[in-house]
């Protein structure tokens, strides 16, 4: 297991990636928003993640589940609508299965707790057309590919964002039983759904910083079967 | 006595359903707002949360809400405001909260009581 500070530095630096990302995605995610919501997720989250990376510095001391669980609560307190409980909400909940540690285990753990706050906060199931059809299949993956596979957690972590990928893809056919777009009915069906994709633009930051941390680069492959291969 | 706080999107449709339904509850009823959020339309945890501190005296507290995110937040906040006992009825809002202030000025009115008479709201139709 890395050293405490080597841990908080990698929440801090992946908390800045995933903010930067999500101000370059601000208006597309919007557009998809606009499309079938209320035209605020982009903005919404833009702002919570770059509340939440102006607290840097009051991180600097913290254990790294103690900043885990203030990004959520900055989260909470900053996103607004519907996204502050459910990514807020669920970071602080899964966050104190990272008490022990962040290491390949306790990241199994953090990402089960994450979806089933998500899933019982907001209710939705795979097929409704939200975070959840994106988060599902990357959970699932992430857990089968470490615990059953012995992946190496990078590879297992490369492996879960092109599940994710391939969950933000269905949502497009499909029409949404939750959310506001559920108000739409029929109307919602050919729209990606925004939720799923902020989703996978947080995961792939994740594995960005992953892989400057764990030192290596892995090749994603959404479609192929023995997606991720490791480059030499 | 048990209070009331009212979760809508809207911050004025919050304070108007309120004010409704603190003429049915004679005057005495707790009944507090919590609408909107920061940008104007949308509910806040936050906002939910110092509604409950400040509908509670120690009784307890039952949560009136809207839809969709009105009741995750009003959910988190409940979990934030650990001090607070405090339940969602799963009932109209408007209704609803005519309902649970007519029961929260009844000397035997619990959180249970004034959940079921909000509930109540329910079946309720608007034309026979």
């Amino acid at each position: 297991m890395a050293d405490v500070d080597t841990q908080r530095e990698a929440v801090l630096e992946a908390l800045d990636n995933v903010s930067t990302r999500l101000t370059d995605e601000k208006s597309y995610l919007t557009d998809l928003d606009s499309a079938i919501g209320d035209a605020d997720h982009g903005s919404n989250m833009q702002r919570g993640f770059s509340k939440a990376a102006e607290k840097r510095d009051d991180f600097s001391e913290m254990e790294p589940h103690e900043v885990v669980k203030n990004i959520g609560t900055t989260l909470i307190s900053n996103v607004g609508g519907a996204s502050g409980p459910l990514y807020g909400g669920s970071i602080m909940f899964a966050s104190q299965e990272l008490e022990g540690g962040i290491t390949t285990e306790s990241s199994v753990a953090f990402a089960e707790a994450y979806l089933d706050k998500v899933k019982d906060r907001g209710g939705a199931q795979v097929g409704s057309k939200t975070m959840v059809d994106a988060l599902v299949p990357a959970v699932h993956t992430y857990k089968k590919s470490v615990e059953q596979d012995d992946l190496p957690p990078l590879e297992a972590l490369a492996k879960a964002v092109d599940a994710a990928e391939r969950g933000v893809a269905f949502t497009t056919p499909i029409k949404a039983l939750k959310g506001r777009a559920s108000f739409l009915d029929w109307r919602s069906v050919g729209h990606q759904d925004p939720g799923a994709t902020s989703t996978l633009f947080i995961m792939e930051e994740l594995l960005a910083t992953a892989e400057e941390y764990l030192d290596g680069d892995v090749v994603r492959d959404a479609r192929a079967d023995n997606a991720v291969r490791r480059d030499e | 006595m048990i209070g009331l706080v009212v979760v809508s999107h809207s911050a004025s449709a919050a304070e108007g359903i309120a004010e409704v339904a603190a003429q049915m509850g004679g005057g005495n009823a707790r009944i507090v707002p919590a609408g909107g959020d920061e940008d104007g339309i949308g509910t806040s945890p936050d906002r939910i949360r110092a509604g409950l501190e400040e509908a509670d005296d120690g009784d307890g507290v039952v949560v009136l809400v809207d839809l969709g995110s009105a009741v995750m937040n009003t959910e988190l906040a409940i979990e934030m405001a650990a001090d607070v006992n405090a339940a969602i009825a799963d009932a109209p809002i408007l209704e609803g909260t005519l309902n649970a202030a007519v029961e929260t000025t009844s000397k035997k009115a619990t959180i249970q009581s004034v959940v079921d008479r909000a509930e109540e709201a329910r079946e309720y139709r608007k034309l026979n």
